[in-house]
């Protein structure tokens, strides 16, 4: 940030001298240099300006004597001119730069999730009690052979299922966009839970392949960390080829957090740019994803389930059924809330569609052409609570995966600044002084909690339903309704409107 | 007011049918007397009989038992028989004037064999075009319905109490070696016959007590492979899976039933390695055909019988034996009513079908 912007800073940061016992807490904490110590005159004060509102000064300060406020919007209000775009090419036009952001699309588009509702039991069905009768939550991922007969089938090329506990997956997120010690705790909190977590594209460290059976491992574009040991170590292979916060885009994760083991683990040099390209350089069309599913079967001896993440896009469903034809055990998408460590803001919040068309789109179009049991299909993008994965079950999805939420749950306040790699929480940087401040058994646990309330959640809505299995609500749009959505919004999500009877 | 069929009705019942293993065949009154008895499980809005082996002079010739709100209908479904079989009896299901019965749809029956020709136009196995056609007259020819469409079987069923139903249908002037029979308690005025149970499909007919909550997973499923739920009933999704299974999928009934109410991953978990793998593989595939929620149902089919629970048994269910007899029903009172001295009487666990067939040789004598 320059000295002197033509914008006023966005944040200001309030201290209460009453209560401040000058431990200097916040100083050594602020990853943004916005708490700053005058020695001399012994007196703190803080620079506005580098403030991004990572709440962390709050909430680390001993004496409470620390507030952040938003500024209140300088201009005049203009409905047209926002704030934002006002602030975006102040910005622009000091550094003539691509503008960018950290987190999921902060954009006010509609909110399906909470235009659905869900159903209850009343009287003509009991609703089920899960605190009496067993609720089951297990969810096996891949394709399905059909039709099942008393001996198992001989065809080696059957990959086998994998089963998940709870129908919540950690999504991916790479080590070196997170720390070390962030990584591990997603890493620990899955094997605990019996669920998976995603290595994201830059590979898994050596000291983590204890938890590999838990792994979704990663080969994405720039095929970081790749190798047969990763691949075999994994419980299930995805090939990334989109990401809901930036589709169509690569990634970039600068040198300067390419330190010795992100090197190592990505098999590039210390302090080298890691360019992830755009498309897969030997993915040009589907029969190329087909051969690259296949080459990662082999090489796997068709243990290893393989998935294919893709960002919702316009013609989401089509692009699904062909990977499914292609031969893929798993398809992810990734829809438009989806988070990131750096994105382009122009692409996070201006290309995709939002998940529930997706997976609704997606889940109608596999049945209609018969094959939806030949995969799984997972939804990621903007989970916020179990209400929403229960919905994006119910529309059609086998199970979700969630980051963002893990990340609040270890500290996170969405300030959106991952991709400077300052993250005062030690979740999104690579340096030790902050990293350290997340202790992996901790955050484990944290993460542990979350899904174990989720679950719950998911049990009692479950119950409420008077359904005691999640394979029972898949798809089943019945127990859906929508509220304030038109009749194309209605169809699309093959839900009917509240206070349409059955 | 819409029909039966444009929305969902959920309903309580009652349900009783009994097999004679031996093939011994009985008329109708004694399974008249049992469903009676439970009459304050029904409201008078639905009652329905499924028969086997009550045309055993037209045992290879599909019996299509129809309904017809008009005259109308009644053409356009007697063309597209001419079309597609050749006719070899047809006739005014006998009925007799019931006070109680309100006005009746036309009802009518036909005895047919498929046209060689028209299967081979189909490219299909001869069930999988009966289930077709079954279903195009259902879906797309308003004001018929076809009951039933099995051999040497039949469904009787319409709106009112099934003891006035059994009565209407002149029921005891029919004999069968197995019985099912359903009366009905619908939230909502039905509206026409088709919505009572039991609903059927080639010789599947099952009479069902409950509400399937799981009713949207199993239909979006069924429907992949091209069934048509034209009734929006869980009865309907039931009869289906059966039929997805056991006839296309060559699952065995035992295991089909595992299918329908599978047991929990907690007791697959603890099962032997083999049977472990089975299991697994049958909930991970037919996932979507659990029927998750309160039932009990009889199935019939040709030369058997097979009644079940929801997993975890929300909805009564008991059987009794007497010698080669097979009864089940909602209540132990339905049973002793038309057997006092029954034998054994017991009550299945969740999810444990009891089946019972005909016995070998009594089969080949109904056959022969």
């Amino acid at each position: 940030m320059p000295t002197l912007s033509l914008m006023p800073p966005e944040f200001s940061v309030v201290r209460d001298d009453n209560k401040c016992i000058k431990c200097l807490a916040c100083v050594r904490q602020c990853g943004f240099d916005a708490q700053q110590y005058d020695a001399e005159d012994d007196r703190l004060y803080a620079i506005d300006a580098n403030c991004v509102n990572c709440q962390r000064c709050v909430s680390i300060c001993p004496a409470g004597a620390l507030t952040i406020y938003k500024n209140p919007p300088p201009m005049r209000p203009n409905a047209h001119w926002t704030e934002g775009h006002l602030r975006n090419i102040v910005k622009q036009a000091e550094t003539g730069g691509v503008l960018l952001t950290g987190m999921g699309n902060d954009q006010p588009f509609p909110p399906y999730f909470d235009r659905l509702l869900l159903n209850a039991s009343q009287v003509t069905n009991p609703s089920i009690d899960p605190l009496r009768e067993p609720m089951e939550l297990r969810t096996y991922l891949g394709s399905r052979a059909e039709p099942v007969s008393r001996e198992e089938s001989k065809d080696k090329t059957r990959t086998p299922l994998v089963p998940i506990e709870t129908p919540i997956m950690f999504s991916a997120m790479s080590y070196g966009s997170i720390s070390h010690e962030a990584f591990e705790s997603l890493a620990r909190a899955a094997k605990a839970f019996g669920t998976l977590f995603n290595t994201g594209e830059g590979g898994l460290p050596e000291d983590l392949y204890e938890y590999a059976d838990h792994a979704v491992v990663q080969v994405a574009s720039g095929r970081f960390g790749v190798h047969a040991g990763y691949l075999n170590a994994g419980r299930v292979i995805e090939i990334k080829i989109g990401q809901g916060a930036k589709p169509g885009i690569g990634g970039h994760l600068p040198g300067e957090k390419i330190t010795a083991p992100v090197a190592e683990t990505r098999m590039i040099p210390e302090g080298t740019d890691a360019l992830s390209p755009a498309p897969h350089h030997d993915i040009y069309s589907i029969e190329d994803l087909k051969q690259l599913i296949f080459t990662l079967k082999e090489a796997t001896r068709y243990q290893k389930p393989v998935s294919v993440k893709i960002s919702a896009v316009h013609n989401v469903a089509a692009i699904a059924s062909g990977i499914a034809r292609a031969g893929a055990d798993i398809i992810a998408i990734d829809g438009f809330r989806g988070g990131t460590g750096a994105a382009p803001t122009m692409i996070r919040d201006h290309v995709g569609i939002p998940i529930e068309l997706a997976i609704a789109a997606v889940d109608q179009r596999l049945r209609e052409e018969g094959i939806r049991n030949r995969v799984s299909l997972v939804a990621a993008g903007g989970f916020r609570s179990s209400a929403d994965v229960v919905k994006a079950i119910a529309l059609g999805a086998d199970a979700v995966y969630i980051a963002t939420a893990t990340l609040i749950a270890l500290g996170c306040h969405l300030c959106q600044k991952c991709y400077t790699g300052k993250c005062s929480w030690g979740i999104a940087t690579q340096d030790p002084y902050r990293s350290r401040r997340l202790n992996p058994e901790i955050g484990a646990e944290r993460l542990y909690n979350l899904l174990r309330g989720w679950s719950h959640e998911i049990k009692e809505m479950l119950g409420g339903m008077g359904i005691n299995s999640i394979e029972s609500l898949r798809g089943n749009r019945l127990h859906l309704r929508g509220v304030g959505l038109n009749e194309v919004e209605l169809k699309l999500l093959g839900v009917k409107h509240a206070g349409e009877a059955m | 007011m819409l029909r039966e069929g444009e929305y969902r009705i959920p309903s309580g019942c009652a349900i009783s049918g009994f097999i004679n293993k031996d093939g011994r065949r009985v008329d109708g009154s004694a399974i008249i007397q049992s469903i009676a008895l439970m009459q304050e499980r029904s409201n008078g809005l639905g009652g329905g009989f499924a028969a086997y082996g009550i045309y055993p002079e037209y045992q290879d010739y599909y019996a299509l038992h129809l309904l017809f709100e008009d005259k109308l209908s009644r053409n356009q479904v007697e063309e597209l028989i001419k079309d597609n079989f050749y006719i070899e009896a047809e006739d005014r299901i006998p009925t007799r004037h019931v006070r109680s019965i309100g006005k009746a749809p036309l009802l009518w029956r036909y005895f047919v064999t498929p046209r060689l020709s028209k299967i081979e136009e189909s490219q299909e196995t001869e069930a999988d075009f009966m289930t077709r056609l079954v279903m195009r007259i259902n879906d797309s020819v308003n004001g018929a319905y076809v009951v039933s469409s099995g051999k040497n079987m039949g469904a009787f069923k319409g709106v009112g109490y099934p003891e006035d139903i059994g009565e209407f249908f002149r029921l005891d002037e029919y004999e069968a070696y197995s019985w099912i029979a359903h009366g009905r308690f619908p939230t909502n005025t039905p509206g026409w016959w088709g919505g009572a149970h039991p609903f059927t499909l080639l010789d599947w007919s099952v009479v069902h007590n409950g509400e399937i909550s799981s009713y949207g997973a199993n239909r979006r499923f069924l429907e992949m492979y091209g069934y048509k739920m034209t009734l929006q009933t869980d009865t309907e999704v039931v009869a289906y899976a059966i039929d997805l299974l056991v006839r296309r999928h060559k699952l065995p009934l035992e295991l089909a039933a595992r299918v329908l109410a599978a047991p929990f991953w907690q007791e697959i978990d603890r099962l032997p390695a083999a049977e472990r793998d089975l299991y697994t593989r049958l909930r991970v595939v037919y996932g979507s055909l659990l029927m998750n929620g309160p039932f009990s149902i009889i199935a019939g089919f040709s030369g058997g019988i097979m009644a079940l629970n929801d997993r975890i048994k929300l909805r009564p269910l008991v059987a009794g034996s007497k010698g080669a007899t097979l009864y089940v029903a909602s209540e132990e009172a339905a049973i002793r009513e038309i057997c006092p001295d029954v034998e054994r009487v017991w009550y299945p666990q969740g999810g444990e079908p009891v089946i019972g067939r005909l016995e070998e040789e009594s089969q080949c004598r109904l056959s022969a």
